[in-house]
């Protein structure tokens, strides 16, 4: 019963997006923490999915390869009154894009509700499978 | 008699199980909807079944084997008979799962087999009626 791989594909879709979520909460709550314990500017965090095969049907799930650190340029404020300004006057802030961001957690919670959706029709199938000939 | 009820139910049992593994098929392209680089997949269900129905697995040729120390091989692996979709929108990412013919797709091969389900349900319950009379 190919079916019940379903799951396993779906479920490991399911935790790839909400790891993804996970991430984008971070960045957005993040978004203004111009130090951190390191005392370097938080810096933007991005998962990386990759397909993988789940059982050896051929089905394909999703793992997360990496968190990558966003490679996109730290913003700079101009703030001289900022203890952690430069002598140019300039904070470095984390280079978190907000709108993206905002973007990412839609397309997430899109992508884990299909997957939600994608597992009770199976759920519904097994069912009805279990009670052929009765 | 056996071999007669075998070939009754054939039909749908063989359908059931193609069906099963486009369910499967779909579903992955589904899951993996963000993934870069995932090339969305399908399978031709009409060839599947007469392949299904022909006792052959899909698409798989079986290697020969001339000499007892020869391994017998996975031919294609699981994927054989699987085609590749041709992406109505490209992306930048190389992604060309196009999510609502995925699901458009999911969800009619779920009716479809629920009708494969009900089909050989009848069947059976007409050979229940025919036996018990």
């Amino acid at each position: 019963m190919s079916l019940f791989n379903i799951f396993n594909v779906a479920g490991s879709a399911m935790n790839a997006q909400s790891q993804r979520l996970n991430t984008v909460a971070s960045n957005l709550a993040n978004a203004d923490s111009a130090t951190s314990a390191n005392g370097q500017p938080y810096k933007a965090k991005q998962v990386v999915f990759a397909a993988a095969p789940v059982g050896d049907n051929g089905a394909t799930g999703v793992n997360v390869a990496a968190v990558i650190d966003d490679p996109s340029p730290m913003k700079t404020v101009y703030d001289p009154k900022n203890p952690l300004a430069d002598d140019k006057g300039y904070v470095t802030m984390p280079n978190v894009n907000v709108v993206e961001e905002m973007v990412n957690m839609i397309s997430a919670s899109r992508s884990y509700q299909s997957n939600v959706e994608m597992m009770n029709t199976t759920k519904t199938l097994l069912l009805k499978t279990l009670n052929l000939g009765s | 008699m056996l071999n007669r009820l075998d070939e009754m139910l054939n039909f749908h049992t063989q359908a059931l199980r193609v069906r099963d593994q486009r369910q499967q098929v779909l579903a992955s392209n589904i899951a993996n909807a963000d993934t870069p680089h995932y090339k969305a997949r399908d399978l031709d269900f009409k060839t599947a079944l007469q392949g299904a129905l022909q006792g052959t697995q899909t698409g798989g040729t079986a290697l020969a084997t001339t000499a007892p120390g020869h391994l017998a091989g996975k031919a294609g692996g699981s994927d054989a008979g699987l085609l590749y979709r041709t992406p109505a929108q490209g992306s930048v990412d190389g992604n060309t799962v196009d999510v609502d013919a995925e699901r458009a797709a999911f969800a009619e091969n779920a009716i479809q087999y629920e009708f494969n389900l009900t089909r050989l349900n009848q069947q059976i319950k007409g050979l229940l009626a025919a036996i018990q009379g």
